[in-house]
């Protein structure tokens, strides 16, 4: 038996993004001891890369708004596929997880009289996103890692202990969640520093480790982005629900190659910028679909005319939601009207003073002057597609965060799935941290609390779990680079489970990753355990596969197109398709042949959205959107 | 595209020794160190232990030092090198080295955990926070701050004094103190927490010099020295060493 | 100079080479030219020490009229040459047998010595406290500012205070060149301009002050409660991201000044009239 360290806590929360270290903060306040374990350095999070804001309807700018307001527009973006209730939940408390920040330190850019200002975006009828400049996200996770120091800083005033209750693991892996039974008993990790294994031990474990980018190529997500908690709860048997929806934010950086995929804000567009094609024109009047015709302005004077008096004019449509942008792009690009290195322009510098642009947008004039050595506030950035999020993950229930099936597995934030439906607005992520990071700290606390008896950790997962993570050593003779397994699955995931989708082609890709599967079965790595890059990304792309999967099998039976999944074959929204949730259920036992399936796809009929809800919208539009027979219950 | 050999210097081992290893390494248009890095990685040192996570110059992970200056690694384009000249890459080296690039930066997370956490006013409930933002633009330009810990490294007081690193929080956390002094609505003198003179008797305030040096390497271009620590050194001087702000302040006893 | 460092304890002990840090031989691995900056800054600062030291001691060709030269004004006592309604204040009376200039060339001094900008730049360029950045220092202990005397440091503000009147008075020197030679009004000279050129220079460097820039605004908290204040902090703060270049230009400038009047009191040059 391998010898491991181990260690009780109350609760596991792994992933210390903005979802993570607020649900830490949630259990340790409500008594529970806690764990925050995450890859990178403590406050490195893929988080700080939120740019926008914060989405809360707290009417500091335009008083017209409230929570249902923004209810209305999240499931207008999600194209009526959201978990209603974790929409509404989310509307409905963003604004006090916003005003909390401030209480624990947090500076957001401020209204003349004093409050915090919130800034427009993409979706959003009013102005709603609480920002700083354009790096919230940082100012989001630093302020929830200061917090975390705080309720240290306490408990060494009481204990003589800065970790008695609340201690972040940096730089360590989970690879499996492990189990009694049914119920969750902890977590077995990795020190990525020295190789050490260890396992923590807790009734109640919440995945809050985001996103699943780095299966494709071109990505603003970061190398930690392997779909981690996404592979963790369908191999600790919880489903994952409607992953074919990837949203591929419409501005990235395109040029130099190597800094493809890199975030533009969607602020610069929220703040005047303009889309433009080589012929200089702005293209996306030609875009708006008949479900957002009402709601977009339909000339360029109208649309100029918005920015200052938004309440007499219609908004520009370079501010509807990322998924209608990155298809335009896409669209203008293929028709030969693209920029030099196959992006379009977005120009902010005809738009504003230089100085005004330097004062908005900081860090997006810093990173084109920096890599790309292009002067924003003087010439136009090159932008494209780049996969950023994922709307689909682990299925959860709306108000305790609590998975499908595994009593004590919990999913906050971008790993969870249902509450952006189909298309995530742009400034909903972050709220999204908090709100249900908050709610997944809280219920996870509670059962930890509830389990009178603790669940016990069998030895012989853990023998596996070790035998597992070391099997990339005692690869035999042929062994496969990690490395270029990666990069064929990225190369497969874009070509052929991108921003447009194909039948033929995601038969193609699933043929593919069957084929990777076997060889990743193979991958070696050579050297030590200690800090071991090879090593690692060999472990990850076990998660890597498994994700990606699921994203093709549920790409390939969606036979429609909606918000972050576009068919080219099927390129109208059907409304039938809109109560049917296709939920993703591991092949239990886990088959020994590394070319069988690990996914059964199985589709679920969506809960009825609650009249109440559906009464905040008109019967003309809510005919756009609903099935049929939806329309009579 | 054009794309030309370069030759690396990039130091491998871990605390029991190491040295410079020579590579040479395909580049491309637009690269960065980081670029090279992962190349490496990817095709002759599988195991090259490194430090980054959004190459964007956002997280501040990817720290290290680059011809002998703290830089990202993200943030460091081949084009400002000549072709024939040798780049040499190295771990921060004001701390312990791990492996390879990467080193133990805990002393900046203890030092964290020194200073007094921001302290809410009393009798304001969430959201009826008002601040002006000529208030909060000085404290918000110190938190920018990445954390990746280039002034820590760069800073002489530890770099080249090991011993001088338990008394000395470094510029980070000296910036940080500055922050909440600075902050429009910290009550921690209301609490009787006096950060003025906490920064000199508790985060070793008097051992900066003033040189400059993490101004210098700072990537996200925040004033240290100028906005930060000055400002703080003249607010430990009203505290402990002017006695008419002193005297003032006994009779008054305005906040402004 | 006084500094808190004791010398140097074996290298590999310390610093850079202590044995947890990534065992690198070499001090540094910088390949440009760190030493330049550090070297040019010791040269002009040696310069101008060894310059003032000899115009300081000289006690001679200071007045020419109507021009004193700014490291005797104001002259403070009795053994200094009359100077027609000029800063002649004898308040020290006749016992002082040295060059006056060493009166008041404390208080400027003093100010340039406490400056933060002079701080970094001497620190540097004369103690190698750091050398560069990133450059290994050669001391083997390091206290900063933290004992005496460098705690002294912090008396800054008092020079900046005593510097106003100094300023002040140099300002009133400079009225006084628009006379001409016979003490009538009405008058410039090349003298006059360079006399102009420094005393601008010299209030800009005395403003653009660290401790000016805190005393004025920064050290409140609410720039909103102090609108007036605010903007005077601002423009201080504008000023301030230039003292560096402000100091240099000063000390140049007064050096000139110095030395424009020792060549027209020592006759070797007139001063050229504009009207």
């Amino acid at each position: 038996m391998a010898q491991v360290d181990r260690q009780h806590w109350d609760v596991v929360v792994v992933g210390a993004g903005g979802a993570g270290l607020r649900a830490a903060i949630e259990a340790r306040e409500r008594g529970a001891r806690t764990a925050v374990i995450c890859k990178s350095l403590f406050g490195k999070a893929h988080t700080v890369m939120a740019e926008g804001g914060i989405a809360a309807s707290m009417g500091n700018v335009n008083e017209g708004d409230n929570w249902q307001v923004h209810f209305r527009d999240t499931m207008r973006g999600g194209k009526f596929l959201n978990q209603w209730r974790m929409a509404e939940l989310h509307a409905k408390e963003a604004p006090d997880r916003v005003w909390e920040l401030e209480t624990w330190g947090a500076l957001f850019d401020r209204t003349p009289d004093g409050r915090i200002s919130q800034r427009n975006f993409g979706g959003h009828e009013y102005p709603r996103l609480a920002h700083v400049g354009d790096r919230t996200g940082l100012e989001l996770i630093r302020t929830l890692q200061q917090k975390i120091v705080q309720l240290q800083q306490q408990d060494f005033k009481e204990f003589g202990d800065y970790e008695a209750r609340l201690k972040v693991f940096q730089e360590c892996t989970v690879t499996r969640v492990l189990k009694d039974g049914e119920k969750v008993s902890g977590t077995f990790c990795y020190e990525r520093e020295s190789g050490r294994f260890f396992v923590l031990e807790a009734p109640a474990v919440v995945l809050a480790t985001g996103g699943i980018g780095k299966s494709f190529k071109t990505t603003s997500n970061s190398w930690e982005y392997t779909g981690d908690g996404h592979a963790l709860a369908l191999l600790a048997g919880a489903p994952l629900l409607n992953m074919e929806f990837v949203q591929f934010h419409p501005t990235g950086m395109v040029w130099p190659p190597s800094v493809k995929g890199i975030l533009v804000t969607e602020s610069v567009r929220g703040d005047g910028g303009v889309l433009r094609n080589s012929d200089g024109k702005r293209f996306m009047f030609d875009y708006v679909p008949d479900v957002f015709k009402e709601k977009y302005a339909e000339t360029e004077a109208e649309a100029d005319r918005w920015y200052d008096d938004p309440d007499h004019n219609r908004r520009p449509p370079e501010l509807l939601p990322r998924d209608e942008v990155a298809r335009a792009i896409n669209a203008e690009v293929k028709a030969g009207r693209g920029s030099p290195h196959g992006g379009v322009f977005l120009d902010v510098s005809t738009r504003m003073p230089a100085e005004k642009i330097k004062r908005r947008l900081p860090s997006m004039y810093h990173q084109f002057k920096e890599l790309a050595d292009v002067d924003i506030t003087a010439e136009p950035m090159e932008v494209g597609p780049t996969c950023h999020y994922v709307m689909g993950g682990v299925a959860v229930d709306s108000d305790t965060a609590a998975t499908v099936g595994v009593p004590g597995l919990y999913a906050a934030g971008e790993v969870a799935g249902g509450m952006h439906g189909s298309n995530r607005l742009g400034g909903n992520s972050l709220s999204d941290l908090l709100v249900f990071g908050r709610r997944a700290g809280l219920h996870a606390a509670e059962h930890a609390a509830r389990a009178t008896v603790r669940p016990a950790v069998d030895d012989g997962q853990i023998d596996a779990a070790a035998a597992e993570a070391l099997a990339p050593f005692h690869a035999e003779d042929g062994a496969e680079n990690p490395y270029t397994l990666h990069q064929e699955l990225q190369q497969t995931m874009n070509d052929l489970v991108g921003i447009i989708r194909r039948e033929g082609e995601m038969q193609q890709a699933l043929g593919k990753l069957r084929a990777l599967r076997v060889r990743a079965a193979r991958a070696g790595v050579e050297g030590h355990r200690q800090f071991n890059p090879g090593w690692h990304l060999a472990l990850d792309l076990r998660n890597m596969l498994l994700v990606s999967e699921c994203v093709a099998k549920a790409a390939l039976e969606r036979t429609e197109s909606r918000g972050g999944h576009t068919r080219e074959d099927c390129p109208a929204m059907e409304r039938d398709w809109r109560p049917v949730n296709l939920v993703c259920h591991p092949v239990d036992p886990a088959p020994a042949d590394p070319a069988a399936d690990r996914i059964r796809l199985v589709r679920q009929r969506t809960e009825p959205i609650r009249p109440d809800l559906l009464a905040l919208f008109e019967k003309e539009e809510l005919v756009k959107y609903l099935a049929e027979e939806e329309l009579y219950e | 595209m054009t794309t030309y050999d370069a030759r690396f210097r990039i130091w491998r081992g871990d605390a029991d020794g190491g040295e410079l290893r020579d590579f040479t390494v395909e580049v491309h248009d637009g690269e960065v160190v980081l670029d090279i890095v992962h190349r490496l990685q990817a095709t002759q040192a599988a195991d090259l232990a490194v430090r980054w996570n959004c190459k964007a110059g956002k997280c501040g992970s990817c720290s290290a030092e680059i011809n002998g200056r703290p830089r990202l690694m993200c943030m460091t384009r081949m084009s400002t090198f000549s072709r024939e000249e040798t780049i040499t890459v190295t771990p921060l080296r004001a701390f312990p080295v791990v492996r390879d690039l990467v080193t133990d930066v805990s002393f900046n997370y203890a030092k964290a955990r020194e200073v007094p956490a921001f302290v809410p006013p009393q009798g304001l409930a969430p959201g009826e926070y008002r601040m002006q933002q000529v208030d909060v633009d000085r404290s918000q330009e110190f938190r920018k701050c990445i954390e990746c810990f280039l002034c820590q490294d760069t800073c002489h007081v530890v770099r080249d004094h090991e011993e001088n690193k338990a008394a000395f929080a470094g510029p980070r956390f000296l910036m940080r103190v500055a922050e909440l002094d600075m902050h429009p609505l910290d009550a921690a003198e209301a609490e009787g927490l006096d950060r003025k003179r906490t920064a000199q008797e508790d985060h070793g305030l008097g051992y900066c010099n003033i040189t400059k040096c993490c101004t210098e390497v700072c990537p996200e271009g925040i004033k240290i020295t100028d906005n930060a620590l000055i400002p703080l050194k003249e607010r430990a001087v009203d505290r402990k060493y002017d006695p008419l702000v002193w005297l003032g302040s006994k009779i008054s006893r305005r906040r402004d | 100079m006084a500094t808190g460092t004791r010398p140097p304890r074996p290298r590999q002990l310390t610093g850079v080479h202590d044995t947890s840090r990534a065992a690198i031989a070499a001090r540094h691995l910088r390949t440009d030219r760190w030493w330049l900056a550090p070297a040019t800054t010791a040269a002009g600062l040696l310069a101008f020490i060894v310059y003032s030291t000899w115009r300081a001691f000289a006690n001679a060709d200071y007045y020419a009229a109507p021009y004193v030269s700014p490291f005797y004004s104001p002259c403070l006592a009795e053994n200094c040459v009359p100077m027609k309604g000029g800063p002649n204040w004898e308040i020290f009376g006749s016992w002082w047998g040295l060059s006056p200039a060493l009166l008041i060339l404390i208080f400027p001094l003093g100010f340039r010595l406490t400056c933060y900008y002079y701080r970094k730049a001497y620190y540097r360029g004369f103690w190698a406290s750091p050398p560069a950045c990133a450059v290994a220092e050669p001391h083997g202990s390091y206290t900063g500012e933290t004992r005496f005397p460098l705690i002294l440091q912090n008396a800054h503000r008092y020079f900046f205070y005593l510097a106003l009147p100094v300023a002040g008075i140099l300002t009133y020197d400079t009225v006084l060149t628009f006379r001409d030679s016979t003490y009538a009004w009405g008058h410039m000279g090349l003298g006059t301009l360079i006399f102009l050129v420094n005393i601008v220079l010299i209030w800009a460097y005395t403003l653009s002050c660290h401790s000016c820039r805190h005393v004025i605004g920064g050290r409140l908290r609410h720039f909103s409660k102090h609108p007036v204040r605010y903007r005077l902090w601002g423009w201080v703060g504008r000023l301030n991201a230039r003292h560096m270049q402000l100091a240099w230009a000063s000390l140049i400038s007064v050096a000139l000044c110095d030395f424009y009047v020792y060549l027209l009191a020592s006759g070797a040059i007139t001063d050229p009239r504009i009207f």
